[in-house]
């Protein structure tokens, strides 16, 4: 019995539920069959005489319920039965078939699985610039890529803005295939606080001075004044040279590669604007629900991208 | 108005008051409607302000045509009908004239509020909570001022139109008082009473029913007087619209878990959902049979009356709805057309082909007898708009329908690595076309609209130009 009746729903509200439903049909099938016959004749057209009350001139035949009708509503109330017979519906009944949507999700994924677990287990052993260089594992990787990162890195891995390009040389975590598949397999976070506090005025100067560090259009007195404050405040995590730091996804801000930068918009208002609101970025982890063997492969797809 | 127009008996008033308005937020909601179409098709159309984009005019669009324009439409006819029926006059011309200001009070705050953010983000019951309470508060007096009519009745039966209104009153007013419990933490933002899965399940047992009694129920009420009445024909069975009545309004209010298969809600309330939508197949095909029926004898009218086309192919898009209906509530094809373009093409079949045709029909039977006119100013241009409803509404379900099947079908490809097969965007580039069909559709629809409003104005104005006796009845 016991694999037949669950127990989620109390007793009251299991059998209140199993009530109301089974009183539901009930009623249907009463009405329908309490109200299936006349007594009364048809007329020359075949139609049965009025009820006798008129409203504005309408008047109502008393026609028998059509047959075709009155079976495919006995039909449905049949189907109802038999469903909940079979799937749970009525409270805590669990249902003869044993079914759950969990279940059926398991199954499914299982059988995927089984199907398809070994395609990617071929290329667990080779190595990443290896695998790079295979034609076929690399068709398999970029379909791999467009459905589970395209949405956020782009179509053509050139990301946008808050998500980094794959593309170009310019990594925050490091572009070996350790790294890469760290970035991927756990997911990243790169913090950087808001800078509000050192005020406006300064914040200009900073980001004048970021901005010429990559060439950028920038105002050389306030350049100047920003450097003392930039070795003070940023090199702890940008480094003293200002190329950033892997080990916190702190970006190389010597190089034209932005993350947080509109296209055209003008790179010291770009740094002024992350400078205000400080910036936080996410990368999910992926390997909890893609696995190791498709993470292995989807990062040599992004390491293929630039070897 | 001129005193010439008032009637002896009934109160007129409001009932041209609601059927002008019908008129007017039928336009403006198909506007907004055709306008977001085309915003799926060419994104620049939001123009990059948050007024003016799809996730602000989306909610004004089904705010619009839901509680505006059949929201009218149903207030119209239903004050119209009862009195008629009845042979009563409405008990209040006061409380109906506050419903008259006090909806339309509840629909222009309610779209301002919108078009501004305010947003309780549960579908259809989006508007705040102030919003909420003044809607609460008119739905109250139009309830007292239905059933208080239907009260001082001066016939012993009540016509089963009547049965439909009142019960599609009554449902409407619980259900959205229920639906928007809510903790209002300023003037424009509240968090709803419940939390989680159930939460999801009040907002689709009050969604579905939303549908099922106003764009359903509320609607047969208008067909059951308006179809005989055009068609000169007595209803062709009273013990078919009682079974179909009391099946219809039982199993309706359980069918909103249709909306939340595969979800966190629990196995036994999709299958209570599911199976209660199967049943609903048959007493929602009750009310189809009994209009089509009713026309048994008067087919031969449908050559000329094109008001009467309207009617009937308001009908078989009932029809169609509601067979379609149920067997997307089945688990396996839901799986499929959940989160496609197929839910859409299933709304306007519904929305266009039903509920917006019926009521066009309708209206073009109500508004003559309102303004002491024999008939429309031009039933040609009935003809017309008639072929362009129908045109629109065809073109909009049939590329909902192919766009819909497509994209459940792309979603679940897989390459034989068990890779999908097309990326999300694949499947927008695939849909384009389909949009841009959709677009047209509503265009027609939208143009029939213009020409309605027209053909009104110059009813209003007097007098009817091309006069054809065959046209009219009763
Ligand atoms: C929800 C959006 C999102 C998805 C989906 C996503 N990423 Fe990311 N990814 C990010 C963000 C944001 C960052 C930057 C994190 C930071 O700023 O610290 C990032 C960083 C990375 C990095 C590190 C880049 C560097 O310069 O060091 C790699 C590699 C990466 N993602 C690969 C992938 C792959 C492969 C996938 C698909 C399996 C994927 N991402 C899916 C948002 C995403
Ligand atoms: C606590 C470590 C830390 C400090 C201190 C720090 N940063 Fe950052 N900075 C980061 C990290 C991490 C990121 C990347 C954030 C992300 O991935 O979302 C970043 C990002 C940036 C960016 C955005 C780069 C781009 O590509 O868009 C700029 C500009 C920047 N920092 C400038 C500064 C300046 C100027 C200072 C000194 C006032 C500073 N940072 C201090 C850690 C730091
Ligand atoms: C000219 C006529 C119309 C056009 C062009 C039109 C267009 C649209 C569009 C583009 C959407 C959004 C679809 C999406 O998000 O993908 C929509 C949604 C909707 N429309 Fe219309 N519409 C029209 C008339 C109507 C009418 C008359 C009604 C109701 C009586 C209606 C009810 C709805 C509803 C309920 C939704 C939301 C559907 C959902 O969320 O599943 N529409 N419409
Ligand atoms: C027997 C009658 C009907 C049944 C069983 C039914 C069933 C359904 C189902 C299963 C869905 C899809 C839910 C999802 O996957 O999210 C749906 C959506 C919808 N239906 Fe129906 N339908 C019926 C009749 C109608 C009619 C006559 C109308 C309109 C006049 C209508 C309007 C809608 C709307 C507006 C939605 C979209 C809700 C949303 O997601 O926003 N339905 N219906």
């Amino acid at each position: 019995m016991n694999d037949l009746w669950g127990n989620a729903l109390s007793d009251f509200w299991s059998g209140w539920i199993i009530v109301i439903t089974l009183g539901t049909i009930v009623f249907c099938a009463w009405v329908l069959f309490g109200n299936r016959k006349t007594d009364k004749r048809p007329d020359a057209q075949g139609n049965v005489e009025t009820t006798g009350h008129s409203a504005d001139g309408i008047d109502e035949y008393d026609n028998p319920l059509p047959r075709w009708w009155f079976i495919l509503f006995i039909g449905t109330l049949i189907f109802a039965l038999g469903y909940l017979a079979l799937y749970p519906g009525l409270g805590n009944f669990r249902g003869l078939l044993g079914w759950t949507q969990e279940r059926q999700w398991q199954a499914e994924m299982e059988r995927a699985e089984a199907r398809y677990a070994p395609i990617f287990e071929r290329y667990r052993q080779t190595a990443i610039p290896e695998l790079a260089e295979d034609d076929e594992a690399m068709r398999i990787a970029e379909r791999l890529y467009l459905n589970n990162c395209a949405a956020c890195h782009g179509s053509d891995a050139k990301g946008g803005f808050g998500y980094p390009d794959h593309t170009d040389d310019a990594w925050l975590y490091g572009g070996s295939p350790q790294a890469i598949t760290r970035s991927i397999a756990q997911g990243r976070g790169g913090v950087m606080p808001a800078w509000n506090q050192l005020g406006d005025d300064n914040l200009r100067n900073l980001a004048n001075y970021v901005a010429s560090l990559s060439g950028a259009e920038h105002d050389a007195a306030r350049a100047a004044r920003g450097k003392a404050l930039f070795s003070a405040t940023c090199i702890g995590c940008h480094g003293v040279d200002a190329t950033g730091n892997p080990a916190l996804g702190a970006p190389d801000l010597t190089d034209d590669a932005w993350l947080y930068r509109h296209p055209g918009q003008p790179v010291r208002e770009a740094v002024l604007a992350t400078l205000h609101q400080g910036r936080k970025g996410r990368m999910p982890a992926q390997a909890p629900f893609l696995g190791q063997d498709k993470v292995h492969l989807v990062a040599a797809y992004i390491y293929s991208l630039t070897h | 108005m001129s005193q010439a127009l008032e009637h002896p008996t009934y109160n007129y008033k409001v009932v041209r008051q609601f059927a002008i308005m019908t008129v007017v937020w039928g336009i403006l909601g198909m506007s907004l409607g055709v306008l977001i179409a085309a915003q799926l098709i060419w994104p620049e159309l939001n123009l990059g302000l948050p007024w003016t984009s799809f996730g602000r005019l989306r909610p004004m669009h089904t705010n619009t045509v839901i509680f505006a324009f059949s929201g009218s439409a149903l207030m119209a006819t239903s004050y119209y009908v009862v009195q008629r029926t009845c042979q009563a006059r409405l008990v209040s011309d006061r409380l109906a004239a506050f419903t008259f200001w006090g909806w339309q009070a509840v629909i222009v705050s309610g779209l301002v509020t919108l078009n501004l953010g305010w947003n309780t983000s549960k579908e259809y019951a989006e508007f705040e909570w102030p919003i909420d309470l003044l809607l609460a508060a008119v739905w109250i007096a139009y309830a007292a001022v239905f059933l208080g009519t239907i009260r001082r009745r001066r016939t012993s039966h009540i016509y089963v139109a009547n049965w439909f209104y009142a019960g599609f009153i009554l449902t409407i007013g619980v259900l959205h008082i229920v639906n928007s419990a809510e903790v209002p933490v300023s003037l424009s933002k509240s968090y709803s009473a419940y939390a989680g899965a159930v939460d999801a399940m009040a907002q689709w047992w009050y969604g579905h029913n939303a549908v099922g009694f106003l764009l359903t129920a509320g609607f047969l009420g208008m067909m059951y007087y308006f179809v005989p009445k055009q068609a000169g024909r007595p209803i062709y069975s009273y013990r078919l619209s009682i079974v179909h009545f009391w099946a219809l309004i039982t199993t309706y209010m359980w069918a909103g878990a249709h909306h939340l298969h595969y979800t966190a809600l629990p196995d036994w309330a999709q299958s209570l959902g599911m199976v209660m939508s199967i049943i609903l197949l048959a007493p929602s095909w009750g009310g189809m049979i009994n209009g089509m029926m009713t026309l048994s004898g008067a087919w031969h009218k449908l050559r000329t009356d094109p008001i009467l086309r309207f009617l009937v192919v308001a009908l078989s898009f009932y029809g169609m709805s509601t067979f379609e209906g149920p067997m997307m509530a089945v688990k396996t094809v839901n799986a499929l057309s959940h989160y496609t373009d197929w839910t859409i093409g299933h709304v306007h079949s519904g929305a266009l082909g039903w509920v917006a045709m019926i009521t066009i029909g309708s209206l073009y039977h109500l508004f003559p007898r309102l303004y002491g006119q024999q008939e429309m100013y031009s039933v040609k241009l009935i003809a017309v708009h008639f072929w362009m409803a129908t045109i629109g509404t065809v073109l909009y379900i049939t590329a909902m329908w192919v766009n819909g099947v497509l994209q459940g079908l792309m979603w679940r490809a897989v390459n034989d690595d068990g890779t999908l097969m097309y990326t999300f965007i694949d499947t927008l580039e695939a849909s384009h076309a389909g949009y841009v069909v959709r677009w047209i559709g509503g265009g027609f629809f939208l143009g029939g609209m213009l020409l309605m409003a027209y053909n009104v104005a110059m009813t209003v104005r007097g007098g009817a130009r091309d006069a054809q006796p065959a046209a009219r009845t009763a």
